[in-house]
């Protein structure tokens, strides 16, 4: 070997030229013997009585992914614990409620006995802090009843099955069959659920799965979409079937939203990100028992309290901006009407309104906080002030905003389908590391959004 | 090879063991945990360290590498928990962490979990990790899962085997991990001297290999495994070719063995990464 400096190219040449002295298939040689050890050390230290199967297990497997069995109970599944969770929220939702207005009333007295201006009063209490009692009021009870379910679901061993279960779905649309479960983690917040594409090797699937990765719901939309499917849908039917329309309303908005990524990732897969699917292995793992003291700590502190916590930290500037908006007034007229005044036309065009585009806006950084952002711009800009209930709720909405079913409906359509949330599109550059794709990743859901509910609120005009 | 009686819970070693969670810097040790998919490494990561990293009953949970730390006989040790691989050949993304670590890293001790229902299958991989480094321990887990199957394991053949210290553990409940310590802390502090196994291959091969080794080792100093890189390189890996070409392997060194705070911390604060 000389002595000057060798470059990387020296190498690889000297490897290439080894390579070709060498008689082919020398690797081979070196794998083969490979697996014989294995072969070899596993026979001598495994004893294996006869291996049962876990016959439970196998019994399970063949219902749960089964042809035909396999997808309707998994909707079976999903449409239970939605049920569970809408009719357990309602009464501590109330309640919490009831008790976080009563203290912002107390301390806004207390403030102006104090001698505090009206002003930092309003702004404290009736602008943050009111916005913080919505957050936790409208979310912590549907989380603390929807995460400990499905963390159940994973550490039972369920979201394996649902891959198996999915994956010719993906394939049909040139996607890769682990989509299924990065789409399976979006469910509890899309910016995980991009960040576990990385288990895809392909770069082309794992770009179509981050871009489609929006399309379903995470736990910052589903207090919005169970609100909406409660108050709304669920209202127009008798109280006896209510909790199970209201369940059925979110499984076919979650239904919709599959059916949106395997259609757009077909789309991509046909036009700018062309290519087959590829072909991988999953294991099923065998269903083991779910720790009790695992689960209540994922679900309700990994989950349940992070979500809260983030909603807490947007929440609370935002409701200082949208108090500021309603009380900031120009010519008489406050900064918010003006605004939602002059977005009005495209929210109207798309069945929504202008209040609700706004509110869309503000809560760009976080999903959660759309529908109290969006209460509080109403109640600032409309005469009533204090929320006690889910019927005054509905008064508020339907009778001195002129809310109908095609709004909520379309509502929900929108939650589902528009952007993702600023942590989600930084999230995408990161793992993109290009701004094209994280341009793409936001605004393609949010065209697909306006087309959408474009068409539905135009069909609902003309049908209705 | 030392071997420890099994450690019950009342034995003095337990005192030994403390949790020092997300603790960053001061460490003595690093030990990395390996393994396939689903095998367990975050159930025995949360063990160790007293940390919540999320685990759930599916492969591809972990897919960065989440930093923990635990005290152990008065040494430091900062815990690694690697995403799970099935070998060290393949390039998703997340595998690349577990590779990139496991080779440039430099862990004084590298813990493979391996599933005591599906050993065979486990092996490749204990087999390629002790490709690059004889610093090994195989943790076998699961075994009270593969005991209601009828399938045991016995590690001690499986020990004399490989040529490494093989534990039987059930990290759900903790069950024997004080003995696995102990192996890592004698495997780590070189006490343990381990002879393991490798498939040798034509004398004309390993002529190949002994040429290219010091001309890696002198564009690249420093660099650990030049025996590994030079066996892909004979195999024409392309992105092994490209890493020493673009001068990403002397990156990837020192990027391995600088603290990675942010994912430790991101994840111990966020759990569900």
């Amino acid at each position: 070997m000389s002595t000057d400096v060798i470059s990387p190219a020296d190498i690889i040449r000297e490897a290439g030229a080894l390579r070709r002295s060498l008689e082919t298939g020398f690797r081979e040689q070196v794998v083969t013997s490979l697996y014989g050890e294995v072969e070899r050390v596993s026979r001598r230290a495994v004893r294996d009585h006869g291996s049962l199967p876990l016959e439970l297990d196998q019994k399970i497997d063949r219902i749960v992914t089964s042809r035909w069995l396999g997808l309707p109970l998994m909707l079976l599944i999903l449409a239970v614990i939605f049920w569970l969770t809408i009719i357990g929220a309602n009464v501590p939702s109330a309640m919490i409620a009831t008790a976080l207005f009563a203290v912002e009333d107390w301390a806004a007295a207390l403030f102006t006995s104090w001698g505090s201006p009206a002003w930092l009063t309003g702004f404290v209490w009736h602008g943050v802090f009111r916005g913080l009692a919505w957050v936790v009021s409208v979310m912590l009870p549907p989380m603390a009843i929807f995460f400990p379910l499905f963390t159940i679901l994973e550490d039972l061993g369920y979201l394996p099955r649902v891959a198996f279960n999915l994956d010719y779905l993906f394939k049909q649309a040139g996607a890769h069959g682990k989509q299924a479960l990065s789409m399976a983690m979006g469910f509890g917040c899309n910016a995980a659920g991009i960040i576990a594409t990385r288990v895809i090797d392909s770069p082309r699937e794992r770009l179509v799965a981050i871009l489609t990765n929006n399309f379903v719901p995470c736990n910052g939309r589903f207090p919005t979409l169970i609100m909406l499917a409660t108050v709304f849908v669920a209202a127009a039917f008798p109280p006896a079937v209510a909790s199970f329309v209201a369940a059925g309303s979110v499984v076919t908005i979650v239904l919709i939203g599959v059916l949106f990524t395997l259609v757009v990732s077909w789309a991509l897969s046909r036009t700018i990100l062309r290519g087959e699917a590829s072909a991988f292995t999953l294991e099923l793992p065998p269903y083991r028992r779910p720790g009790m003291m695992r689960i209540l700590y994922t679900s309700l502190i990994d989950r349940t309290l992070f979500v809260l916590w983030r909603a807490v930290l947007t929440a609370a500037p935002a409701g200082a901006v949208i108090w500021l908006l309603a009380n900031i007034s120009i010519d008489g007229v406050s900064l918010a009407t003006r605004i939602s005044d002059a977005l009005d036309p495209i929210g109207w065009a798309i069945g929504l309104d202008g209040v609700i585009l706004l509110a869309y806006i503000i809560a760009i950084p976080a999903n959660e906080i759309v529908v109290p952002t969006m209460l509080m711009v109403y109640m600032a800009t409309g005469m009533m002030t204090e929320l006690e209930s889910m019927n005054d709720l509905r008064r508020l909405l339907v009778d001195q905003h002129g809310w109908t079913m095609l709004t909520a409906v379309n509502l929900m359509l929108f939650s589902l389908l528009h952007n993702p949330c600023a942590t989600t599109i930084i999230t995408i550059y990161k793992e993109t590391l290009s701004v094209k794709w994280a341009t793409i990743g936001a605004l393609l859901p949010l065209t697909i959004a306006f087309i959408v509910t474009f068409a539905t609120a135009t069909l609902a005009r003309l049908l209705f | 090879m030392a071997t420890t009686p099994h450690a019950c819970e009342t034995c003095p070693v337990h005192a030994e063991m403390a949790q020092l969670g997300a603790a960053v810097g001061g460490f003595d040790r690093v030990v990395a945990l390996a393994g396939n998919p689903n095998t367990g490494k975050s159930t025995l990561f949360n063990a160790l360290t007293g940390l919540r990293q999320h685990t759930g009953n599916w492969p591809g949970k972990t897919v960065t590498r989440a930093e923990g730390g635990f005290q152990f006989a008065g040494l430091r040790y900062k815990l690694v928990d690697l995403p799970g691989t099935y070998s060290l050949l393949s390039a998703s993304d997340d595998e690349e962490v577990a590779r990139n670590f496991l080779l440039f890293g430099r862990p004084d001790c590298t813990v493979v979990v391996v599933d005591a229902s599906a050993l065979e299958r486990n092996l490749y991989l204990v087999l390629q990790v002790l490709e690059i480094t004889d610093r090994v321990v195989v943790a076998v887990n699961l075994i009270d899962e593969a005991k209601r199957r009828g399938i045991e394991v016995d590690t001690r053949s499986l020990a004399r085997d490989l040529g490494v210290p093989a534990v039987p553990i059930v990290a759900r409940t903790s069950e024997n991990v004080m003995a696995l310590l102990q192996e890592v802390a004698n495997v780590a502090s070189g006490e343990t001297v381990t002879s393991p196994l490798r498939s040798k291959g034509t004398p004309e091969f390993e002529r190949a290999v002994m040429k290219l080794v010091p001309m890696i080792e002198a564009a690249a100093p420093g660099v650990p495994n030049a025996r590994w890189i030079a066996i892909r390189l004979l195999d024409g890996d392309a992105s092994v070719e490209e890493a020493l070409s673009t001068g990403k392997l002397a990156e990837l060194v020192a990027r391995q063995q600088a603290p990675d705070a942010r994912f430790s911390r991101k994840i111990a604060l966020q759990g569900a990464q």
